[in-house]
Order: structure tokens, then C-alpha cells, then sequence
């Protein structure tokens, strides 16, 4: 399945690149990254800092590693979130009688349009900025798009022979879906989570970045990036460093999930001869 | 006839859409712990101050019986006066929409204009280097954050070269035309390449799609290159999936559109949304959720409308 | 001069043979039919006269129209043969049409581009065409969505599309196997016609050897990537040299209680 797909061998690299900087977290750094070191202050990369020193002095490679934590904490949970509640209304969706359906799927349609950010930012208004409030928000805004996805997959199982079958010899609608619809849903359902996995990062980093992610004192990726953007005239690598963790993690999930579309799904073709 | 009939049932779905997300939004802020009268008096507020503002305000009314004077003054376009300060909700609103209405504007448009070139690009020259180039590019612009494009756009042609400002907006709006288009340049095109990154990938698939299809083949056969077979019938079966891409990016955009103003500290209405936030006025908050919500719903529907055009046959739905 | 000399073509995906040093010549206004089963090479031998070999084939040997060399031709210079001088129906009518644009638009390409028309006057005779093949209320035709005509219409104009710029060679390619049984004679009558009336010469691809017959006087038996017989269609009735071609001739034989009218037909 590895062999010849690049893209899932680079996309498996990266994200377990992030990973790894995400467990390594918990046991070195370099430098204490709360340590304030004002003599140190706005220092371009060098020898003893690698990645230079924000206007505190902390070293910034160190608060770019434990910064992994806030980001790859929130979109796994965020992700959990989205997965269980999209997966299950998608099916609940699909296979509901008639009259249930049509209204949910508008409801479903309503939390779509609702943007993942302006959600965010709604909630932030009520409850206050924190690691919560984003997860819950980004969780709830993508479980619109897992549960339409899902909907259509499930549609697509249940017209298949088989569930007729199943149906035609009495099985219930709850065996019919653990022993049915989940097995086939599964290539799809990991595609998906690697696909949320990128967004709810992108979505956390960016809420960090206006202020209404995790709050201070723990780093977080976005809003590093802020605090360091108007800095750009003493050097403009530092907020750069932040912004390649992002990049790195991000696209690691997209890879990750397009060389999964590509290994687990045999109807996907390109080279059409 | 079935081109009325759909127009008019896409009209139908738009009302009910825009009835229940406000009062969806409606509903979310007034969820609060405490209330806007607490809000506004803080903890100086005696019990009578607190019932006189309730009144008011008309909190001590009924959920629906608030929520449809709310509507009934909204749709005339008088969305309320901000609890904290006072001032009309909708004008303030509208000011701000100089700003941000012609930012995404020019973003979404020029958007196309990079993505589908590119797309189509990717997807002819599909095993050739620059073909490949052209899809890692995209890769690679759908993982970058907006912000991080617009703090790079800032160090090169900001800072680094001064080519154009680094934020900001003229004091004098629009009345400094020069100005307030430099100062929308940057934004603009931050917004622009985030978006025609992932457009890119649909155009390209599009297109991809196209040339496999025998109708394709059969233009070939008439003489047509591959490229003159494409600008032919390439961009318009193309086009039709990219703009309903457009169409549900609409939020994004917006979303973007909130970003970028953070980053460019443009003063629109993605900036004041966040200030109402950090202050918690929630009626601003939500007269400006409201009516970015409806937005986004007409868009969509006028999208549909496009499509229809578009495609003959999705007029017979 | 012969219209087309086919000479030794050998086509390859990668490393597999799948056209073998195919030959054959064909003169103007002659029916050459080219019959085999699927995977037998007949359809890739046909896209390599008109260029349209997918990008991953690798095609070697000579294909001379008129004396022209067309092999190892650019994609822009066989793009003023095609349409032009050599013209192709395509088997599936339903998706060779682009469902996005009206049929007289279509029909009109190959007229702006070989003719140089402008679209008004291009879309005047697209409607002519469409008398000419046989297609009732021609002005409301070429208004005409794909999807608002039949299948056996839709391969009417692609057959108005191919002849539009009344090319010396239409290529047809299995044009009436995805057609009512009904409609099917129709349009094969509708292609000699044509043909016959034109003067051009004619490529018959298929895999049904009693059409074949009907189609064309000389017929290539293709095997494999080979061709095993090229003969005369009564030769290859009455005295078949290779083994496979008379198991096809017995099976057709026995199938088609038409069979045998039908092949007295195409002899004349």
C-alpha cells in the first residue's frame, strides 16, 4: 500500500515529524520557554538560540515546541468532536424516515453556512477565550460537513444489495448499521478525519492569531505569530518560525489524507488508459 | 418555465435560510450568563436600575416576542442601537463595509482569475514538471494559514521594499482613492492566493474531468488543440463546479476577509466585529453575525442562480 | 495516388505490444471495414490515422494521407487535418456531445476553424447539415441541448460534425453499437449514403462482422494487435485464409438469419 504512494509517505513523515516535537515536548526543550530573559531580547537566530528570542527573551525554538501542544491538543479534540457528532447525525440523517430527514438535513445546512471562525468568535463573545471554547466551536462548525459527507456515503451503502438483504431478512436498523454501513464507511471516515485534522489546526492556529484561542501564558503557534509579526523590521524570520510549524503540520494532514484517499479507495483511477 | 419555477423555489429556500440562522444567532447570544442589562450597568447596577433598563430593552419579554420585534425592525434595516455605546448598529455597519465589501470584491475576483488559468494549467501539463510544479504550489497554499501569507506579503513589500503600506487605511476613506487602493493592495492579494489556492485544486480536477470526457475527444477530432479545445468547452464545464466551490467558500471568504483586516489593521467590519467581541457588545455582535449570515445565504443563492445559467440542465430540478 | 498508406504501425503502452506492424492501404472513395473483438487494437489502429492516440501510447511506422507523412506530426499541425481532411464518429452519441452547448454551436466548430465562417453563417449551414442528415426541423435542431435529442439523433450529428468540412476520409468507430436495434440500420444507411454521395473513402471500425460486411467491399481481420486477413468481403466469405477469420465468418453465420442478405447487399 506504501510503496509507490509519495504522497502518503510524506504526509505520514510529517505528521509524525509533529508528532514527535509534540512528544518531545513533555520531556526537553532547550530553554525554560516561560524564562524571561530581557537582556536577551529580539536576539536573531544564533548558536545558543537557534530560532532567535522574542521581546521577552524566550527562546523561541523552545516556545515553538511546546506550542505544538495547544495546537495538536485542540485539533485532536476538536476532531473527536467533529468525527462522533457528524458521523452519527450523518447516519442518524440518512437513515431517519422521510419526514425527519428533510428538516435535518437543512439544519445541517444552517450550521454549514455558519463559518467555523465566526462561530468561534460568537462563543468567544459569550464565554471568554480559552482552549474550550475553540474546540467546541471548530468541533461543532466541522461536524456539519463530516455529518453531509457521511449522509451521502451512507445513502450509497444502503442502496447496496446487501442491506437489502439484511433488511429483507429482519436485521434491525442498529445491527444493520454496526454490521453494514460502519465497516464501509471506515476508508471514508479516515480520510475525513485527516482532512478535519488540517482544518481545526488552520482553524485553532487562526484563532489564536486574533486573540480568542489559548490564552497566555501557554504558546500557541497563532497567536506567537501575532505578538511576533510587529517585530518584522528587527528581523523578519521571527514570526516565520511559528508560521513553518503550522505549514509543516498542516500539510502533513492534507497529505496524509489524500495518499489515504488514494490507497484505500481502488475506484479512484487517474492514469485512465 | 422550469427556469421561473426554480428561481422561485431557490427564493423560497433563501427566506426560510435567512429567518433561521437569525434566529439562530438570536438565540446562541442570548444564551448568555447574565444579561445585556447587567452588561451595560456592570456590578454598580442596583435591582431597580436592572428592571428599568430590562424593560427597556424589552427583556422581560417573551424569547419570540424579542427575537420578532428584532426581525421586524431589522428587515427594515434598523438593526438597533449598540447597548454600550449607543450608536446605530447599521450605520456603523455600513462604513465599515466600504472596507471590507470591496476587499473581498477584488479578492474573490482576481481569485478566479489566478486559479482557473493555473487549474487548467496543472491539468494539461498533468505529467510534465511545470504541470506537477503547479499542483505542489497548491498543496502547499491550502496548508499555509491567510495570516501567514499576509505576514510574508508584509515583510517583502512592505517593509523589506516599502512598495506598499504595511496597514492601515486612509484617514479620509475613499475620498483618498490612491491611498485606500494601496492600502487594499496587499490585503486583497493575501486574500486572493488563499483562496485561488483551493479553488486551484477544484479547477484543476475539473479540467482534468473534461479532457477525459469523450465530448473532449470528439473536439479534438474537429481540429481543435488541446488547448483551443478547452477554452471551448473546457472553461465553461470547468467553471461550473469551480463557482459552486466560490459559492461555499463565501464564508471563508468573510472569514478571511475578518483576518486579513487583523493583520492589515484595516478598519472594517471584521475589525469591529472582533473589538465588539473583546467588549462584549452583543447586540453589535449580533446585528453584524445577522446580517454576515444573510450575506452569505444571498451569495449562495445568487451562485445557484449562476449555476442555473450555467448548466441548462440543473434548471429542470 | 492512394488516399492512405497504413504501413507498419506498431503501437506500444509502455512495454505491451498492443498494435503489431499493422498494414493497409485504401483509395479514394473506397470502404475498408476493420472487424475484431475488444483488446484486438482496431480502435487504437483508427486514432492513430486522426492523431488522437492517448499520451501514454508510443507509436511507431508510417501513415501517409495523400502522400503526406502524418506520424510523428504536432499536436497543431494535425490539428488542421482533423475535422478537415479526415473526419470521426465516435461509438458513445449520449457523451460525445458537450451537454454545456448547444448542438449548432458544435456542429459549427470545425467550420470557424477549417473554414474560417463566421458563427452566424456557420450555424446557417450547420442547420443545412442537419437536413442533410436526415434530421427533421433542422432550425429548432440546432437550438437544440444534447440532452433534448435521442440517441439516434445525437449520432446524426455527430455525423454532421465529421462531415462538416466534407473531409476525403470519415473514420467511423463502432458508431451504431450503442443504438436501439431499430434506429441502427438508419443511420448505417445514412452513412453510405453520404459517403457514397461525397466521394470519401471510409474506415469502418467494429466488432459486428455482418455489419462490417454491409459497410464496406474490404475488410482487415484484427487479432491480438494483428491483422490476420485483409481481403475482399466475398473472398473473406466465400474462402477465408486464416483460421480466425473463418470462425468469425461461421459464427456470424449461424447468429444472423440476415447474415446472408445482408452480405449479398454489401457485395453490390
Amino acid at each position: 500500500m506504501m510503496r509507490r504512494n509519495r504522497t502518503l509517505i510524506i504526509g505520514v513523515s510529517l505528521v509524525g515529524f509533529s508528532a514527535a516535537v509534540f512528544l518531545l515536548s513533555f520531556f526537553w526543550t532547550p530553554y525554560d520557554p516561560l524564562e524571561i530573559n530581557p537582556e536577551l531580547s529580539l536576539t536573531s537566530p544564533s548558536t545558543t538560540h537557534w530560532m532567535g528570542t522574542d521581546e521577552n527573551g524566550r527562546d523561541i525554538l523552545s516556545n515553538v515546541i511546546v506550542g505544538s501542544r495547544a495546537t495538536l491538543i485542540t485539533g485532536v479534540f476538536a476532531v473527536v468532536i467533529c468525527m462522533v457528532v457528524g458521523v452519527s447525525a450523518g447516519i442518524a440523517t440518512a437513515m431517519s424516515p422521510k419526514w425527519l430527514e428533510s428538516p435535518a438535513i437543512f439544519g445541517i445546512d444552517i450550521v454549514l453556512a455558519l463559518p467555523t471562525v465566526l462561530f468561534a468568535i460568537v462563543l468567544a463573545a459569550v464565554y471568554g477565550p480559552s482552549t474550550f471554547t475553540a474546540v467546541f466551536a471548530i468541533g461543532i462548525a466541522l461536524s456539519a460537513s463530516v455529518a453531509q459527507v457521511t449522509r451521502r456515503e451512507v445513502n450509497g451503502i444502503l442502496l447496496a444489495d446487501y442491506v437489502t438483504a439484511a433488511r429483507a431478512s429482519g436485521s434491525g436498523k442498529l445491527r444493520i448499521v454496526r454490521r453494514h454501513v460502519l465497516p464501509n464507511l471506515r476508508a471514508s471516515l479516515f480520510v475525513q478525519a485527516t482532512g478535519a485534522s488540517a482544518i481545526a489546526i488552520l482553524a485553532e492556529s487562526t484563532l489564536s492569531y486574533l486573540g480568542l484561542g489559548t490564552p497566555p501564558p501557554d504558546p500557541s503557534w497563532g497567536r506567537m505569530m501575532a505578538s511576533l509579526q510587529q517585530y518584522l523590521l528587527i528581523d523578519p524570520i521571527f514570526p516565520l518560525w511559528p508560521g513553518i510549524a503550522i505549514v509543516i503540520t498542516v500539510l502533513g494532514f492534507n497529505l496524509l489524507g489524500d495518499g489515504l484517499r488514494e490507497a484505500l479507495d481502488p475506484t479512484l483511477r487517474r492514469d485512465a488508459e | 418555465m422550469a427556469t421561473v419555477w426554480y428561481v422561485l423555489r431557490r427564493l423560497a429556500l433563501l427566506i426560510v435560510s435567512l429567518i433561521a440562522s437569525s434566529a439562530l444567532v438570536f438565540l446562541l447570544l442570548r444564551l448568555l450568563p447574565g444579561d445585556l442589562a447587567q452588561a451595560k450597568l456592570g456590578i454598580y447596577g442596583t435591582p431597580e436600575a436592572l428592571a428599568q433598563l430590562r424593560t427597556e430593552y424589552g427583556l422581560d419579554r417573551s424569547l419570540p416576542e424579542q427575537y420578532l420585534s428584532w426581525l421586524a425592525k431589522a428587515i427594515r434595516g434598523d438593526l438597533g442601537l449598540s447597548v454600550l455605546t449607543g450608536a446605530d448598529i447599521t450605520s456603523e455597519l455600513l462604513s465599515k463595509a466600504t472596507v471590507t465589501l470591496p476587499l473581498i470584491g477584488i479578492a474573490s475576483v482576481s481569485a478566479l482569475f489566478i486559479a482557473v488559468p493555473l487549474g487548467m494549467l496543472a491539468a494539461l501539463r498533468f505529467r510534465k514538471w511545470d504541470g506537477i510544479a503547479t499542483s505542489a504550489a497548491s498543496q502547499l497554499g491550502i496548508a499555509v494559514p491567510t495570516f501567514w501569507i499576509g505576514v510574508v506579503l508584509i515583510t517583502f513589500f512592505a517593509v523589506q521594499s516599502q512598495v506598499f503600506p504595511s496597514g492601515g487605511f486612509p484617514y479620509d476613506g475613499w475620498a483618498d482613492i490612491g491611498g485606500a487602493l494601496r492600502s487594499l493592495v496587499l490585503p486583497a492579494c493575501t486574500l486572493a492566493l488563499a483562496q485561488g489556492a483551493v479553488l486551484m485544486r477544484f479547477a484543476r480536477s475539473a479540467t482534468i474531468d473534461v479532457i477525459q470526457q469523450d465530448y473532449f475527444r470528439t473536439a479534438r477530432a474537429t481540429g481543435l488543440s488541446r488547448i483551443a479545445a478547452l477554452r471551448v468547452h473546457g472553461v465553461r464545464n470547468a467553471l461550473v463546479p469551480v463557482v459552486s466551490v466560490l459559492g461555499m467558500q463565501i464564508s471563508t471568504l468573510i472569514v478571511g476577509a475578518i483576518i486579513v483586516e487583523s493583520v492589515f489593521a484595516l478598519p472594517g467590519v471584521g475589525q469591529m466585529l472582533l473589538q465588539d467581541v473583546n467588549v462584549r457588545d452583543y447586540t453589535k455582535v449580533q446585528g453584524t453575525v445577522a446580517v454576515t449570515t444573510a450575506l452569505v445565504f444571498v451569495v449562495s443563492f445568487l451562485i445557484d442562480l449562476v449555476l442555473g445559467l450555467l448548466n441548462p440542465r440543473m434548471r429542470q430540478r | 495516388m492512394t488516399l492512405l498508406q497504413v504501413r507498419n504501425l506498431t503501437i506500444r503502452f509502455g512495454h505491451r505490444v498492443v498494435v503489431d506492424d499493422v498494414s493497409f492501404e485504401l483509395e479514394a472513395g473506397q470502404r475498408l471495414g476493420i472487424i475484431g473483438e475488444s483488446g484486438s487494437g482496431k480502435t487504437l489502429t483508427s486514432l492513430a490515422v486522426i492523431g488522437l492516440l492517448p499520451d501514454t501510447a508510443a507509436a511507431t511506422g508510417s501513415i501517409l494521407l495523400d502522400g503526406q507523412e502524418l506520424m510523428g506530426k504536432s499536436d497543431r499541425e494535425f490539428s488542421s487535418i482533423r475535422g478537415n481532411r479526415i473526419g470521426m464518429v465516435f461509438q458513445e452519441p449520449l457523451t460525445a456531445l458537450n451537454p454545456l452547448m448547444r448542438v449548432g454551436k458544435q456542429i459549427a466548430q470545425p467550420l470557424r476553424i477549417h473554414r474560417g465562417m463566421r458563427m452566424t453563417a456557420a450555424i446557417a449551414r450547420a442547420a443545412e447539415l442537419c437536413a442533410r442528415v436526415g434530421l427533421p426541423d433542422p432550425e429548432r435542431v440546432v437550438r437544440s441541448y444534447p440532452h433534448q435529442l435521442s440517441g439516434g439523433q445525437r449520432q446524426r450529428i455527430g455525423l454532421a460534425i465529421a462531415l462538416a468540412c466534407s473531409p476525403s476520409l470519415l473514420i467511423a468507430d463502432e458508431p451504431t453499437t450503442a443504438l436501439d436495434v431499430t434506429v441502427q440500420q438508419d443511420v448505417l444507411k445514412l452513412i453510405n449514403d453520404l459517403v457514397r454521395s461525397e466521394g470519401s473513402s471510409l474506415i469502418f471500425v467494429s466488432h459486428d462482422l455482418p455489419v462490417v460486411s454491409s459497410m464496406a467491399e474490404r475488410v482487415a481481420v484484427m487479432r491480438s494487435g494483428q491483422v490476420v486477413e485483409l481481403a475482399a468481403v466475398n473472398e473473406l466469405f466465400g474462402a477465408a485464409r486464416h483460421e480466425y477469420a473463418r470462425m468469425l465468418v461461421d459464427a456470424a453465420r449461424r447468429s444472423d438469419d440476415d447474415f446472408i442478405r445482408v452480405s449479398e447487399r454489401g457485395r453490390k
